[in-house]
Parts: structure tokens; sequence; C-alpha cells
């Protein structure tokens, strides 16, 4: 029996800016972890993970993050990556504002 | 204050060139972020959780009004209109991008500030007591030796791949306000004999495995210090383990080796390498010496302060807190607290930061300094104009009077912002300071320090807390571990473990537990949290933590 495999994301620092980032299943990055590419399998999530990690000159210290998944597509479940999602709690900065700005 | 050579500003002029040209090629793609990333970091660049943060240096903690203005000045330019004074004297900004930190590092040497050494296993910035040049009880100001230490060691090309981060702190007073015995170096200046010299403190440090500093040398001549300081240097970078980064730092050095010797290696090596220190160090030690004198202190009447004083409850209750003894008559200390309630501990916009530097311009002799805990210090004010201060500060959201009170508490900046943090501290913080601001307690509960950490780097020096908060990580959710006891002090002591830890929802009410018990405890409202601790031990606190385990026993 293979053990269970927790859903993961791919998931980076702009290297520009340096913001949280996703990778999505059509090979490009976003801002939301919503729009990341949910990965079911090991195999899968190791390929897709080089091949973020590969993209040096777009991004830094991509790693591969747990999801859990629901009715709005894969979200956190750690609080450090709740916290990566949304911005610091002390004041409404980061994505949290990014998100509400440009929707 | 110590201003800038030619030497100094070409020197930093072509580091800061250097950095502009290795963020272009980490952008072109000729270096790789393994390349890169020491290279930020020796010019103080970290990506944090989200975003790049750069640490800046305040050297000995001391500003003038113009470094004031252009902090605030980068605050608006190319953060958030924000910056956080940290625990070691420095300025972090939490949101700058990556393009624009060598503009913001430009604009930094346009007022003799940098940001080198603020990151990297090297000898970081040097801090000194916040009341330097400013108290009665010291021998002299230490700020000239720190900045003789700041000049040997920045760019030192032997001690720029040390096996982990080096921390020097420097004090002249009889009164340790620098923590020195939680530094890999602690110096504390003394006088023997009308000859001045230092106790030399090695060994002490926070984080995982906290450890108070050892005496290496009761006396050291001042003459000697270059050459000690690289002797300790030397033996640790040969003898320090590089195997393991959890024992790398130069206290696990110490303790694994005895102090007797590494005082055997150090004196051996500083015989060795003495004689090749012939007196350069300390012309610019008396160069540097002759920039830091006195300000002409006015002699004028001190009769508005006592006015105010009689009729202003709201100024009585700040100056009663706020202020501290100044050396010459007629002037006080003011420390400005950062620590408003409900805020973020260290926090000031880029407007405060510059209400704060017109003030010191107008009525300070144009100094500031930033203390390791967190709050901003005008350190030569005449009384006579401390109403016209306070109102200022008042307009300014500036004027809590709550310096060293249960809401004057460090906290690091936590998982709301560090890539290290196993929780946050900041929020932890604030509900703290809002819970004893809403009791009015605080002022009754009197001198009781709370330092909260958000992982056990211990960033927020909750180990010499009263009470000590370290969040950590159990299983995915946050916890909150109690330590009691901890004295940041000449007395220094690590606190405690009181036992389990707590929700982020049962901390404020076990702290509160444990003010209640301090109250309930305490011989006079004279006798400090920390001395009803010493006098009583941990029991009456942890049973007040604890109740339960205390009725399951009974």
């Amino acid at each position: 029996m293979p053990r269970p495999f927790t859903p993961k994301v791919v998931t980076a620092n702009d290297l520009l800016m340096g913001d949280v980032i996703y990778q999505t299943a059509d090979n490009v990055w976003s801002r939301s972890i919503a729009e990341a590419e949910v990965l079911r399998d090991e195999d899968t999530a190791n390929a897709r993970l080089a091949f973020g990690s590969a993209q040096a000159g777009e991004v830094v210290g991509a790693y591969l993050a747990d999801v859990k998944v629901g009715e709005n597509g894969p979200q956190p479940v750690h609080f450090r990556e709740d916290f990566r999602m949304t911005g610091p709690s002390n004041y409404f900065h980061g994505k949290q504002a990014d998100l509400q700005a440009s929707s | 204050m110590y201003s800038y050579n030619e030497f100094d500003k070409a020197f930093l002029a072509e580091r800061n060139a250097q950095f502009r040209a290795q963020v272009e090629r980490r952008i072109d793609g000729s270096l790789t972020e393994d390349e890169f990333k020491p290279l930020r970091l020796m010019n103080g660049l970290y990506l944090q959780l989200h975003a790049y943060m750069l640490r800046v240096a305040i050297p000995y903690g001391t500003l003038n009004s113009a470094q004031m203005r252009q902090l605030a000045l980068l605050a608006e330019k190319w953060d958030k209109g924000y910056g956080h004074f940290t625990t070691r004297q420095n300025i972090q900004y939490n949101w700058p991008a990556l393009r624009d930190v060598p503009d913001m590092l430009d604009a930094l040497a346009e007022v003799g500030l940098h940001a080198i050494q603020t990151s990297g296993n090297t000898i970081r910035n040097v801090t000194a007591d916040h009341f330097a040049g400013a108290v009665a009880d010291e021998i002299a100001d230490p700020r000239p030796v720190a900045e003789l230490i700041r000049q040997w060691s920045t760019d030192h090309p032997e001690f720029q791949f040390l096996g982990r981060k080096f921390k020097i702190a420097v004090t002249g007073a009889e009164h340790d306000r620098a923590v020195t015995r939680a530094h890999d170096i602690g110096l504390r200046m003394l006088s023997r004999d009308g000859q001045r010299g230092f106790e030399v403190i090695v060994g002490g440090g926070l984080g995982r495995t906290p450890m108070i500093g050892k005496v290496i040398n009761d006396f050291l001549p001042e003459a000697d210090l270059l050459p000690y300081l690289e002797a300790i240097l030397q033996t640790y970078n040969l003898l320090g383990r590089r195997d393991n980064k959890y024992k790398a730092r130069i206290k696990i050095t110490v303790h694994e080796n005895g102090i007797e010797k590494i005082r055997e290696l150090t004196e051996a090596r500083f015989a060795e390498i003495r004689p090749e220190f012939k007196g350069t160090d300390q012309d610019v030690l008396a160069e540097i010496r002759g920039m830091f004198s006195n300000p002409a202190f006015r002699n004028v009447p001190e009769d508005a302060f006592h006015t105010a004083y009689d009729a202003d409850p709201v100024f009585r209750s700040w100056a009663d807190t706020n202020l501290s003894e100044h050396k010459a008559p007629g002037y006080a200390i003011v420390s400005i607290s950062l620590k408003a309630h409900g805020k973020t501990p260290g926090d000031a916009t880029a407007e405060q930061m510059r209400v704060m530097a017109d003030l010191a311009a107008q009525y300070a002799h144009d100094e500031l300094r930033i203390s390791h805990e967190q709050n901003v210090i005008l350190p030569h004010v005449h009384k006579s104009d401390l109403p016209a201060i306070h109102a200022r500060l008042r307009e300014a959201g500036l004027a809590t009077a709550n310096i060293g009170l249960i809401s004057d508490i460090i906290a690091c900046p936590g998982m709301d912002y560090c890539a290290l943090a196993t929780a946050r501290s900041i929020p932890i913080a604030q509900e703290i300071a809002v819970r004893f601001d809403e009791l009015k307690l605080e002022h009754d509960i009197g001198h009781l320090q709370i330092k909260i950490s958000g992982c056990i780097n211990a960033c927020g020096h909750h180990h010499v807390a009263h009470i000590g908060i370290l969040g950590l990580d159990r299983a995915g959710v946050e916890n909150y571990q109690i330590t009691l006891g901890g004295d940041a002090t000449e007395t220094a002591a690590i606190g405690e473990r009181a036992g389990p830890g707590f929700s982020a929802d049962e901390i404020v009410p076990a702290v509160e537990r444990l003010v209640y018990a301090y109250l309930d405890e305490r011989e006079s409202p004279e006798e400090t949290f920390l001395q009803t601790y010493r006098r009583l031990g941990a029991e009456p606190f942890k049973a007040a933590l604890y109740p339960e385990a205390k009725a399951n026993a009974a």
C-alpha cells in the first residue's frame, strides 16, 4: 500500500518583488493560491517542483506546500502558509491588500 | 557624534556600487541564488515570508536628526511608510523590491548609514547602552569604543566567514542596559587605579542554548582592546565548530572547552599579536573620542517643567514613567515609547520618525538613540523643554507613558514577517498591552518586562525577560511557552520554563493570572515582580499558571 499523499502546490517567492507566488498548470506563476496547480502524487509533485526551481531568473526558494482542496480550489493546511497567502496580521498589507486592489 | 571622513565615504560608495552590480547580475541571470544569497546577506538583505527585508545598522543605537529623516524617507519612498526598530539597534524595512535596494543603500550612505554586516556569519552591528553619554553612573561614554570596533570589524578580511554570527555589546555604566552578558562578547568599561579598561565577558547568548557570558578578563587595559578582540575571534575561528550550525556560536565553544582553555588560548594568541598594534588604533580612538564630546548644556530655570508637572496629570504620568536622570543639572533623558497599546512594538511611521527628528534637532542637541527595548530616546533634554516635547509627542501618538511597564513589550516580528518564525509574536504583544491598559493596572504593577520571541532563536530576548514568552509550532498550531525570572541587566539570569505551553487564546489570561499572583504575593508596591519571584521562587507563579494541576494534586 502506498502511503496516502497529501496534495501539494509549488510555491516560491518572486525574485524581483519577493512576494509569494504559486505555480499554475499552464506554467505561469500566480499571486493567488486558488489558481495553483494541485499535485496529487509524489512523482508529479517532484517533477513540477524541479520545473519550478529551474526558473531561477524568476523565482527564489521554490518548495512544495501541503494543501487541502475545497470549493475555491487549493487552500493551505499549515498556518504558516495561511500567512504567506494572506500577509501579516498587524497591518492590512501584502497579499490581502494586493488582491483586494486587483479585484 | 562620529561623522564619516573621506575614507569612510569612498569605502561605502564602492561597496554600494559592488552590490548594485551584484543585484544586476542576479537579475540578468549571471549569478544563481546560491551565489547571490551570501552577497545580499552581507549587505543586510533578507528574503522573508512576504517580501525582501532590508536591515539597516544603527551603530551603537545613535542617530542624528538628518539620519532619522533619511530613515523616514526610505520608509516612505521604498517601503509602506514605516520601519521596525529591532532588539539589536537596527531598523528593518519589510517591503523593499530587489531593484530598489541599491538606491536605498545609496540614500543611506548620504547620511553615513549602511546595512553592512547586519546579517551573515560576521561581526554584527556593535550595540551599546542607549543612555550612553547621558547618565551619571558612567565611567566613560562607550560609543567611541563601539565606533572603533565598528571600523575595525567592517569588512575585516579575517572575520567575514566565521563559523556563525558574532555580536558585541559595550557599556560604560554600572547599570547594564546593553545586555552585555548575553552577547558573544560583552565589554564593561572599568576604571582601576586611574587607568581605563574593560571587563571582557565572552560566550553569552540567547537562542536555542541560552548562556550567561563568562568573564575571560576582569581588567583589560583600554589600549589592548583590539588585539584582545582579535585574539578571541581567532581562537573562536579555529576552535569553534563548523559541523553543526546549532553548536557553532562561541557560547558553545566556551561551554564545551571551558573558559580556562579559551582564556589560555586567547592570552597566548594575544601575546603573539599585541606587538603588531603600534598605537594607530589608539590614535584613531582618540580622534573618535573628540567627536563624542558633551553637548553645550544650558543652565536655565526649570520652571516650565514644574508648572506643567503640577497642572497636567497626563504630563505628570508621562514624566514619572518615561524620564530618566541625566548627569547634567536641569536635564533629563526622554524615552519615547514605540509601544502604544495595541500597536506593533518597535514600529514607527515615517511621520513619527520626522517628528522625533524635529524634536531632536530643536530640543535635544540633535541626538537620538534606539534602545534594544525597541524605543527611541532623546538623550539630552533640558527639563524646561519637556512640556513642549510632550505636547508634540502626543499629537504624533508617541506619548505613551509605559517605559519599563508591562505593556513596554519587546517582540520580534514573528510569523507575521519572519521566514524562521514558528509562531506569531506581534499579536500576542498587542493583546497583552491592550488587556492591561483596559484593566488600568500597569502603573500599579510597576516594573515588569515581558519579552516575546516567535521562535527558538530568541530575537525577542524571552530568556532574559521577567516573563518570557516563546512561540512554537506544536503539531501545526501556535503554542506559547512561558519562562519566569529572567533578567537582562548586571544581575543577568536565564528565565526558568514554567511548564506546558498555552494556545494563542490562553496565553493572555495566563499572563494575567501570573500578574495577579504577583500582586497578591508582593510585600509592598515597591517590591517588583522580579524581586517577588526571587524571594518566593517559581511555585506560587506555577500554581497560578496551572490551577488544574494544583486542584488535581489536592
